[in-house]
């Protein structure tokens, strides 16, 4: 029962909104996050600190961009693809976007299913996400045996700034394990998901705390956060 | 002490207002399917937007500030809709969103710092042709 009232508080008072809330919320000894369970805050709290590590990576590009005498390869050129007899400029990469889009929609909707306690819906839809990912990965994996056999090297490539390379790989390898480690988390909770875990709070193996469908929603905050890297990485790194 | 009590009575419903989110919290967030798929496809679109900037070989601070808006506006929708923080109480929100706001005085620093190395790598290692 306490363990429950941890995880998903009503708090009896009303709470003041807007500016006095915030002032409300974390002044004297108490929680900041009133209706936020520890789980949720603690999985922003990492978000921001890999909003951390990833703005570092794209201000290294940008530096090393911006410092260099040497022309920029064209990114636009770099990772054209030729299909057919039509050379079209960055299709793989628009291709990648919409595959990571398409999982983040899916994965909204297993939140809304889980706490529907629709268990098998929201698994179906865990899995659909993670098959997308995986797809991902594997278009990336595409991408990087293409660009390494064109001779895109961290030191050097054919086309101008050496530092392209490194920022490359350094960049998008990052992102990539944050995609396969989101993948291999899906399906280890949408395995729990399918099997009713959560339908009978039944204790985690490893912490052994009740489980409850609130890690459906923890889970979706990481992908999402994969899905918004992305669009940065996109943007600055791809189009720019 | 009038002003006091005046104070306390204007803040009547704003107080009703998070008794009720609050409550609506505690079944966890929900929300109608309608919703994700209209954020849904509003990305597609941006995204496809942000393609066709480069597809279509624009250039300049036309490029750039279409690019940055359509990854502004990506990204809001992410946040806002998918991960929820639309519907957060907002000393979440702020303890959240207002850090990464801070990187941008990084890149400033960073963006003098390397026109201060392009310049010095002009002036002492150009090509002398």
């Amino acid at each position: 029962m306490t363990e429950t009232a941890l995880t998903n508080p009503i708090e009896p008072p009303a709470r003041p909104a807007g500016w006095q809330g915030i002032a409300a919320d974390w002044s004297s000894d108490q929680r900041a996050f009133k209706n936020v369970s520890w789980g949720k805050a603690m999985m922003w709290i990492f978000l921001l600190s890999d909003t951390f590590i990833f703005s570092c990576f794209l201000l290294s590009y940008m530096t090393a961009r911006m410092s260099t005498t040497v022309p920029w390869p064209n990114p636009s050129e770099v990772f054209a693809l030729t299909i057919g007899d039509k050379k079209i400029p960055l299709i793989l990469i628009a291709i990648m976007t919409f595959v990571l889009i398409s999982s983040s929609g899916t994965m909204a909707m297993a939140v809304n299913f889980g706490y529907r306690r629709d268990r098998f819906k929201t698994a179906a839809l865990m899995l659909a996400t993670a098959a997308f990912g995986a797809t991902f990965v594997g278009m990336q994996a595409f991408e990087w045996t293409k660009l390494i056999m064109e001779g895109v090297r961290p030191w050097g490539n054919p086309w101008g700034a050496a530092q392209f390379g490194a920022s490359f790989f350094m960049i998008t390898g990052f992102h990539g394990t944050h995609v396969t480690i989101g993948v291999i988390f899906l399906i280890a909770i949408a395995r729990k998901v399918w099997r009713g875990d959560f339908d009978v709070e039944r204790r985690g193996f490893f912490t052994s705390r009740r489980g409850y469908y609130e890690i459906v929603e923890i889970t979706g905050l990481y992908w999402h956060f994969v899905d918004l890297v992305w669009v940065f990485i996109f943007a600055l790194f791809y189009l720019w | 002490m009038t002003n006091a009590a005046v104070h306390i009575e204007t803040q009547q419903p704003a107080l009703h207002e998070a008794l009720a989110s609050g409550a609506a919290h505690a079944k966890g967030q929900q929300h109608p399917i309608k919703l994700y798929l209209v954020v849904w496809g509003w990305l597609f679109v941006l995204s496809t937007c942000s393609y066709l900037v480069d597809y279509f070989g624009l250039q300049g601070y036309l490029r750039w500030s279409l690019i940055l808006l359509f990854m502004v506006l990506k990204a809001g929708l992410i946040v806002a809709v998918f991960m929820h923080m639309a519907w957060e109480r907002l000393a979440l929100a702020y303890a959240i969103l207002l850090p990464p706001v801070l990187v941008l005085v990084f890149v400033a620093i960073m963006v003098f710092e390397s026109d201060y190395t392009h310049l010095l790598r002009v002036i002492f290692f150009a090509p002398t042709a």
